[in-house]
């Protein structure tokens, strides 16, 4: 296994950091290693200075003002801060929530929390493209519908929603929009003052910067949005999440951030072509190939296909070197398959084969071959191998058949 | 998740795949599994005076229900009916190293291996039957 050459094409998991972010990190380990809430000395000073600047970059990166963002350790804390602390802060005004069946479990799971404590929560359901009816959006808001958490682009079939109707949906009833970016800062066009975003998150490791911190925009003028918190302590980022601040994590954010829209679009372009050509072979040499996610409104980084007849962990195995994900029940530690897929209305079968390909700015053309080549390879070996290849070869209805289930 | 050697020797070089003919006499097929539970065994015997000649497999599923099935066809070959019937999930998951998670795929082979026997002699049954009359 070993002589197999290493590919990464999981960059929605996480990204490499750019050697350009670990570069500005550096610093700010042993050389200003300063408490950016020492007061006192210059020590404090300098780390407080380069917190604050990369609060003003990261801002400015979602048309926001800085006072507006609260550093977090990362998207699962913003989106945790943003639901229990917009749910909790506004009991009084109604404890209706409103979400969607294929957000990240860092969002559905803080609300079934609320749920267990007397909260309501309206899931929408989606459409086999992964989208939600933005008709169902308006009839699911009631007087005491207090937020909305609709993600912007999903992190297993890339699907695109419509922040700005979904923003605007929110305002015309009084209701705040929480939106998790995880998957679309840096990467898509996208404006919290445009698009009518009240709380939104977001975090470095997926734009090629470091783990274990991230931001939770916090609207604070039409409406101002207030927050309970869930972390408490010395009452750091304005009383809205307390610890030390993690300050080369927060000056590797900001310049990973900006490096991703020195050329945003054109970056973009880049990993679509990629993902495109990849996408071309895979369905061009094989057959039984479905595309999960919606057709055009998808990130461009995204490639999420279930091969039918192969189960997706096999398939893992054939790619060994190629480091890629599955929504297959075998490599998820629940032992369900993927939470998204079954939403979107793909049978249990195609989830257990489906392969995510999400690809970044240090992929390059040749890896794309290469890849293409093992995946065509390793589904036409493990095709070979499958009983229910060889039926419907023989022209049986696998949906027709009585299976032995377990 | 890290595999076993002999899991990974089973899936790189699997042995007996492939298919007897399910309507011979001679041969007892079982499936077992479903598609929407991301495993589906299929497992043939082949046999002769009661002693399994051949046995082939064709497995959909995870790399340890591909190494279970392959090993069962390993371990057929050249056992009488009875003998066959002795193979145990935990010993094909012992000898693969299975982790707790993949022991169900140790249970499909075994129950592959219950329905390939049962299947042939039900089939001696009935041509036993239709000899008598
Ligand atoms: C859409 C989405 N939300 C939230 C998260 C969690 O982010 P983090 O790893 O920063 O906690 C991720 C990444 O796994 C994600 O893709």
């Amino acid at each position: 296994m070993s002589d197999k050459r290493l590919v990464y094409m999981d960059n929605q998991a996480t990204t490499r950091v750019d050697p350009r972010v670990v570069e500005a990190m550096l610093p700010w380990f042993s050389e200003k290693y300063g408490n950016a809430a020492s007061r006192n000395h210059a020590f404090g000073w300098e780390a407080e200075k380069a917190v604050e600047a990369a609060r003003r970059t990261l801002a400015e990166g979602i048309g926001a003002g800085p006072r507006e963002l609260i550093f977090t350790s990362g998207s699962t804390e913003a989106n945790n801060l943003a639901i229990l602390g917009a749910a909790r802060m506004y009991r009084e005004r109604g404890r209706h929530l409103v979400t969607c069946a294929t957000e990240h479990k860092a969002v559905l799971d803080p609300m079934l929390a609320l749920q267990a404590r007397g909260w309501e929560v309206t899931v929408l359901g989606v459409d086999a493209d992964g989208m939600i009816d933005l008709d169902e959006l308006r009839a699911a808001l009631r007087d005491d519908t207090v937020l909305v958490s609709i993600m912007h682009g999903n992190n297993e079939v890339g699907t695109i929603h419509p922040v700005a109707e979904i923003g605007a949906i929110c305002h015309e009833r009084g209701v705040l929009y929480h939106c998790d970016a995880t998957q679309t800062v840096g990467k898509e066009d996208l404006d919290v003052e445009r698009d009518g975003i009240d709380l939104l998150s977001f975090s470095a490791h997926k734009i090629y910067g470091p783990k274990g911190v991230g931001a939770l925009y916090v609207r604070r003028r039409r409406p101002r949005v207030r927050l309970e918190p869930i972390v408490y302590g010395g009452g750091h980022e304005r009383g809205f999440r307390s610890g030390t601040l993690n300050v080369p994590g927060i000056v590797g954010f900001a310049r990973a951030l900006e490096l991703c829209l020195e050329d945003r679009a054109g970056e973009q372009a880049r990993i679509a072509a990629l993902r495109d050509r990849l996408q071309e072979r895979l369905l061009g040499e094989l057959d039984y190939v479905h595309l999960n996610g919606h057709p055009e409104r998808r990130l461009a980084c995204n490639l999420n296909l279930s091969f039918e007849f192969v189960e997706g962990e096999s398939l893992l195995m054939g790619l060994d070197g190629v480091a890629v994900s599955s929504g297959s029940a075998c490599t998820s530690a629940s032992l369900e398959p993927s939470h998204v897929l079954r939403a979107m209305g793909r049978g249990d079968d195609l989830a257990h084969s489906s392969i995510r390909f999400s690809l970044g700015r240090f992929n390059t053309e040749e890896e794309v071959d290469y890849v293409a080549e093992r995946t065509i390879a390793a589904v036409r070996r493990l095709r070979e191998m499958s009983p229910l290849y060889e039926m419907a070869l023989e022209g049986i209805d696998l949906n027709k058949v009585e299976w032995n289930r377990h | 998740m890290a595999y076993s050697d002999k899991v990974i020797d089973h899936y790189e070089h699997p042995r007996n795949v492939g298919s007897l003919d399910k309507d011979s006499p001679e041969v007892g097929t079982g499936v077992v599994g479903a598609p929407e539970c991301g495993d589906v065994m299929k497992l043939q015997i082949q046999v002769e005076n009661g002693v399994i000649v051949d046995a082939k497999f064709k497995t959909f599923g995870c790399g340890s229900a591909i190494a279970s099935s392959s090993l069962a066809t390993e371990w057929l070959k050249g056992r009488s009916l009875d003998e066959a019937t002795e193979i145990k999930n935990s010993d094909i998951a012992q000898e693969l190293a299975l982790p707790p998670v993949k022991i169900h795929c140790s249970v499909l082979a075994e129950d592959a291996i219950k329905q390939a026997i049962e299947d042939y002699r039900r089939k001696q049954q009935q041509r036993q039957e239709a000899e008598q009359e």
